[in-house]
């Protein structure tokens, strides 16, 4: 870096940390202005005095009466609140099945300014849940596809684009401008980056998840006090000072996902972040009172009653970020010397099987319509997807079942779902969604000792994905 | 003697970890009140009674790691963490509802 580029690097640095305190002096000024309002509603001429050219006679314009109107009258809401909604700034770091539906509600309650983040863009398989993003928006970058949304929704507000992904390097520039973080992100990775900037940054997070049918909730950072205050909010280390490893992480791709279920997290992010704006609690001096312990909200469509809250420790004591022993430091985060996909880990391709157990989806599609040979096709997917689509003779028997059964290797039954007729020495053939699991299940079918009598094991190289690629287009993708 | 007889627990599973205890979130258990050695079984001895006796998935390692419960999962006692209740060392009450969460990451 050459010293010119260093000192711009300075100068933004400072920029973003003087802008700060501008807005934290304009949020306290509307604060004032807000009190000192109430307390003149009873004195009605001296609001009438005033010069109608010179001084605003009534804080919010004329429309945001109306707009706002029925959120005000709550009572927890309130002029105050409103104000300091119209005073502050939240970031949604993520435009996905969370950010959608949080951005909606965020921007819907007059949010002053909005920043919302994300590299992505809009793909067909986005549309079930992530309300902002349309049919039409296809192919477009998720932010200016929400941006869109909500601009027609509340054109009243700032609205600011982050086109690339949240990073060690971009975070502090990005969050340093605004009051308030939402983690709408769905990988460890950007939930530990988020976390350990707004702990520096000294900013709350309202962090959600959902997968399948469930989903989670904490707020975190709350009351955002400086690191080694102990009556600080926990950050996401203090709840998980560990990653989990990266093969016990499911994707929303992988594992599934309800619309409604990822929306009513999100909504709920929503609510929180309202909550703690209106009530003033979004700074340190606005929460003392609040020391309380941290909860986590857990949400499960199918259990009864389906929403249900925990109690959460407090800051960890050693805690690497938020503690008075924190090794992390702004200077450590931007510089890049934190490696968070080191930390929580990569969950890289299986490639376990040599190239003569695996065979080409073409070659497979070959070898079965001259039907040269006996075999068995086994497809482990998931019975939910096997129904979905199947390569016609193939027989379901889920990955699931594999780790759940109590087949023995090497204990000689053969199991049921070959069938009586299968001849000992016909090859299996083992196929998966792509290509990872079907390795697994071969090497264990191997080590079982099913491949005696000569029986050929192998799997179908890349999946039903290559099926599509390779033989039939029709294939659906799902 | 009274010490001497088991305790009814309910202990359950969610954010995806029913799935390798049979696809149930909710066991109604019945423990021994004490340990081999006597001792009064704490959360500690329950993680590793659930491998051994409930357990039916091979993936052991997707609820204990390394001897400790994987990171990821939270542990809660009567819905409060373990870590506000002692952790691992924890003496099992009769009627605990002790609950495994696993963090969901999906948005």
């Amino acid at each position: 870096m050459d010293s010119a580029t260093k000192t711009a690097e300075r100068l933004r640095i400072q920029i973003a940390a003087t802008e700060e305190q501008l807005k934290n002096l304009k949020g306290q000024l509307a604060d004032l202005e807000a009190q000192s309002l109430g307390n003149s509603f009873q004195n009605v001429s001296v609001q009438e005095e005033l010069d109608p050219v010179t001084h605003e006679k009534w804080p919010l314009a004329a429309e945001d009466y109306k707009r706002y109107g029925r959120q005000m009258i709550v009572p927890n809401i309130g002029i105050q609140g409103q104000l300091r909604l119209k005073n502050a700034s939240v970031l949604i770091v993520g435009a996905g099945g969370l950010g959608c539906p949080a951005a909606a509600y965020i921007a819907g309650a007059g949010v002053g300014t909005i920043g919302i983040v994300d590299g992505d863009e809009v793909e067909t398989s986005n549309l079930h849940r992530q309300i902002l993003h349309s049919t039409s928006k296809v192919g477009m970058k998720k932010v200016d596809s929400a941006i869109l949304y909500l601009k027609s929704l509340n054109p009243n507000l700032k609205y600011n684009a982050h086109t690339s992904h949240l990073t060690p390097e971009n975070s502090q520039g990005i969050v340093s401008q605004y009051d308030l973080v939402l983690d709408c992100t769905d990988h460890p990775t950007s939930r530990y980056l988020i976390s350990d900037i707004c702990v520096l940054l000294q900013k709350p997070l309202v962090s959600a998840s959902a997968l399948r049918t469930d989903g989670q909730l904490i707020v975190l950072n709350s009351p955002p006090l400086l690191a080694g205050n102990e009556a600080g909010g926990p950050c996401y280390r203090c709840v998980f000072p560990k990653p989990p490893p990266a093969e016990s992480v499911v994707s929303c791709g992988d594992g599934g996902i309800l619309g409604p279920v990822v929306g009513v997290m999100g909504v709920l992010q929503a609510l929180e972040a309202t909550k703690l704006i209106a009530s003033g609690k979004l700074t340190s001096s606005g929460s003392e009172e609040a020391k309380k312990d941290a909860s986590m909200l857990l949400f499960s469509t199918n259990s009864n009653p389906p929403f249900r809250s925990v109690r959460l420790r407090s800051r960890r004591p050693k805690c690497f970020a938020c503690s008075a022993e924190a090794g992390l430091t702004l200077e450590g985060l931007s510089s890049g010397s934190l490696d968070y996909v080191l930390f929580c880990g990569i969950n890289v391709p299986v490639s376990i099987l040599g190239r003569d157990e695996r065979i080409e989806a073409k070659e497979y599609a070959k070898l079965k319509t001259e039907n040269r040979t006996d075999h068995l096709l086994v497809d482990v997917r998931e019975k939910v997807q096997f129904d979905i689509c199947s390569i016609e003779g193939s027989v379901n028997v889920p990955f699931s079942s594999f780790q759940g059964s109590r087949f023995k290797e090497g204990d000689g039954k053969q199991p049921t779902w070959i069938p009586q007729s299968l001849p000992p020495d016909a090859p299996i053939y083992v196929v998966c969604r792509l290509g990872n699991d079907s390795q697994v299940v071969t090497k264990r079918l191997k080590e079982s000792g099913l491949n005696k009598n000569g029986r050929y094991i192998g799997d179908i190289k890349g999946g039903l994905k290559s099926w599509k690629e390779q033989v039939d287009s029709s294939w659906p993708e799902y | 003697m009274s010490s001497a007889e088991d305790i009814p627990i309910i202990v359950e599973f969610t954010g995806g970890l029913e799935m390798l205890f049979a696809d149930e979130r909710k066991h109604k258990l019945s423990v021994p009140a004490k340990d081999s050695k006597g001792d009064a079984v704490t959360v500690g001895w329950l993680v590793e009674y659930l491998c051994d006796e409930l357990m039916r998935d091979m993936r052991k390692e997707m609820f204990v790691l390394d001897g400790h419960v994987r990171p990821g999962i939270l542990v809660l006692i009567n819905d409060a963490d373990w870590e506000l209740e002692g952790e691992a060392t924890y003496a099992l009450q009769p009627n605990d509802n002790i609950l495994f969460v696993s963090t969901l990451h999906g948005g």
